[in-house]
């Protein structure tokens, strides 16, 4: 056990699983020696050498596509996209190949694959390197979306999603990987969090607010500073996986609040939480006392200028505000 | 087998009816006999099965649409011969004819393609997406260029397991403008990973001539731009077919990476169930028909001794008499249960 950041609770997965498993391997731009470009695989290439940490060329169809092949025949790949805007380059293999060869060949093939790419803004890199597309992603059938918030959830919804039979879309937030802030105690070796299962992150009575990836830490400290000073008791739940969802652990704790607060990254429009909320009002439209609401990014790309960036997506102080709105506090 | 063989099959045309090769003739093969007589059942299979979903075609029993391979049948048998029973082939759109080649069962692929419970892919995927695992056939494919990725992946996977296996990924002319196959014949180029990429140059990407879409008289001399071998030859050859396909099935294994192979050849239908076919004209498809694959191979079998005219007769009928009954299978063959339109979405 030791305290370790997001970037190293998922390095430290994909070595339990390497060691583990022969049939696990990396694939990625700049991911040998280089270690990946955030660093993710660094020091996997010198201890499972070159034929297990693959360096490929710029070529995001071939990457996906080799990943899809291999895992029909056998192998268990991981492979990464740099950025997960990257991922439009690729998209025909994700979307048409990936997700739907094993209900297209009617359920005889199995496509166990991860891929992990960084998502997000909040780092000033522009409106081509920032984007949150995990909409896209579950609007799929046959792609599971995996989004953690933490080391500790990182790690173990890592080692799951690699063990499962299914492509596994990984998105790690950018603003997690490094920093010290949301550090963590995580175990030594193997542990598993299964995909599908949300986590309530802070129990509350008051407002239910559902988050994943980096909007769960932002919302935690809103909660912290709404509690401290206002007494209000937030319940935060993360989602971790967004496909499968876990509608019933939402329906549960708004069943509690009466209250339901979204709050995502991404532009709101046609968003993942809109079908959250649409789940929400079709299976429990009597648990709620108010009308849900969405706190999310503008409907723009994600900009580059500090403060336009902070003026786009959400931030502590608009999920505070959104809060005391809906209580009427405001 | 030497390489002297792959120049005496190589083409330097670029139309076939510019050949003046008609005659099969057969220096090389170690083909025994019966593989010899094998691989013209095959044809009349391919050949037969394609004009019985024809004829569903015409009658309206074919919901959406499909792609037929009549014309281009010696690809498909001559290149799968040549291969081992355990090494993968992806397919493309056009793919009933590799199904058949590699083995699989003419009714259930009939039984898919009217949509049927039973069918290859229990009715979930159809004429695009037949696929069978058990003779190592990855599928064909619905999306031009689709299955060049996933051929890469089985390569890969046979040189990660140190396996002697070979790939075949059989694509169309119009898939060479396509991103990802220069991205997968450069990626497979890099890694050296034992993949034929067998591209059936039928002269048209739907109406688009190869004339129209590609500015260099061989596709073939794209082998340049990766750094890997191809060659042009004749696609209505079987003969050459399997002959270049061994030779480079066992460069493959030996580790020498991958292949590029232009087999010229000719649809004679058009591109799916609608086309007017305004693009060409009938002269032009007759000529073409004059180099049918299955006559001339059957003429060679017959000149060299093969078999006799009458032993090709009864192949002939055999065949038809399969087909039949595959189309009866499929015809008396259950619809899908409702229940299974979610099911096979995610594996356990």
């Amino acid at each position: 056990m030791s305290e370790i950041t997001y970037l190293e609770a998922i390095r430290d997965a994909i070595r339990e699983v390497m060691k583990e498993d022969e049939s696990v391997f990396l694939l990625g731009e700049d991911i040998g020696l280089y270690g990946g470009s955030f660093g993710l695989t660094n020091g996997l290439f010198a201890e499972f050498g070159s034929e297990r940490v693959k360096d490929t060329p710029i070529s995001e169809s071939a990457i996906i596509g080799t990943a899809v092949g291999s895992a029909i025949t056998g192998m268990r790949p991981i492979l990464e996209i740099m950025f997960s805007d990257f991922t439009g380059c690729g998209w025909d293999q994700i979307m048409n190949q990936a997700a739907k060869i094993r209900y297209m060949f009617g359920g005889k093939a199995k496509v166990p694959m991860v891929l992990r790419t960084a998502s997000g803004g909040g780092a000033g890199f522009g409106p081509h390197h920032s984007q949150s597309l995990e909409a896209l992603f579950a609007h799929i059938p046959g792609l599971k979306v995996v989004m953690p918030s933490n080391p500790y959830d990182a790690k173990g919804l890592f080692i799951s999603s690699v063990y499962d039979n299914n492509p596994v879309i990984f998105l790690e937030h950018k603003c997690l990987y490094k920093n010290k802030k949301y550090a963590q105690e995580v175990p030594d070796g193997i542990y598993t969090i299964p995909l599908g299962k949300g986590e309530v992150k802070r129990p509350g009575k008051d407002i239910s607010i559902v988050a994943s990836s980096y909007m769960v830490q932002k919302s935690l400290e809103a909660a912290e500073i709404l509690q401290k000073d206002m007494q209000i008791n937030c319940e935060v739940v993360d989602l971790r996986t967004i496909r499968p969802l876990d509608i019933d652990i939402i329906l549960e704790s708004v069943k509690k609040t009466g209250k339901l607060m979204c709050v995502e990254e991404a532009c709101s429009f046609g968003s993942f939480m809109g079908e959250v909320i649409t789940q929400v009002i079709e299976k429990g439209f009597d648990l709620l006392d108010a009308p849900p609401i969405r706190i999310a990014g503008k409907n723009c790309p994600v900009p580059y200028s500090f403060i336009l960036e902070q003026e786009m997506l959400p931030s502590v102080e608009k999920i505070k505000d959104g809060i005391l709105n809906m209580l009427g506090k405001n | 087998m030497k390489e002297c063989k792959v120049r005496e099959c190589a083409i330097i045309k670029k139309k076939l009816t510019d050949l003046k090769d008609y005659k099969i003739v057969d220096r090389y093969s170690n083909l025994k006999k019966e593989e010899k007589v094998e691989m013209l059942k095959k044809m009349y299979h391919i050949r037969y099965f394609e004009s019985e979903v024809e004829q569903f075609i015409l009658k309206g029993q074919i919901y959406g649409t499909c792609h037929l391979y009549i014309g281009e049948e010696a690809n498909a048998v001559g290149a799968i011969t040549a291969i081992r029973k355990d090494d993968w082939i992806a397919s493309h759109h056009r793919g009933h004819g590799h199904c058949i080649a590699k083995g699989s069962d003419i009714n259930l692929m009939m039984a898919e393609l009217i949509g049927k419970g039973n069918g290859y892919c229990k009715g979930k995927g159809g004429s695009m997406h037949i696929a069978d695992l058990h003779t190592y056939n990855l599928g064909a494919n619905g999306i031009v260029g689709g299955g060049m990725g996933v051929a890469v992946g089985a390569a890969l996977t046979n040189k990660l397991k140190k396996k002697d296996g070979v790939v075949i990924c059989f694509i169309g002319d119009g898939s060479t403008n396509n991103g990802i196959f220069h991205e997968s014949l450069n990626i497979s180029s890099v890694w050296k990973l034992p993949l034929i990429y067998y591209c059936e140059n039928n002269q048209y990407g739907m109406s688009t001539s190869i004339a129209n879409s590609t500015n260099i008289e061989r596709l073939s001399d794209r082998k340049a731009s990766y750094g890997i071998e191809g060659v042009t030859i004749d696609g209505n050859n079987v003969v050459d077919v399997y002959n270049v396909v061994s030779y480079f099935a066992e460069q493959c294994r030996t580790g020498k990476g991958p292949v590029f192979i232009e087999g010229l050849t000719y649809r004679w239908r058009g591109h799916s169930k609608h086309d007017s076919q305004v693009y060409r004209t009938k002269d032009e498809v007759e000529q073409w028909k004059e180099y049918d694959p299955i006559i001339r191979y059957k003429e060679f079998l017959i000149e060299s001794e093969i078999i006799t005219a009458d032993e090709a007769k009864a192949i002939e009928d055999q065949a038809v008499k399969d087909i039949k009954a595959a189309v009866d299978f499929a015809d008396k063959s259950p619809y899908p249960d409702l229940k299974e339109v979610e099911t096979d979405v995610y594996a356990d």
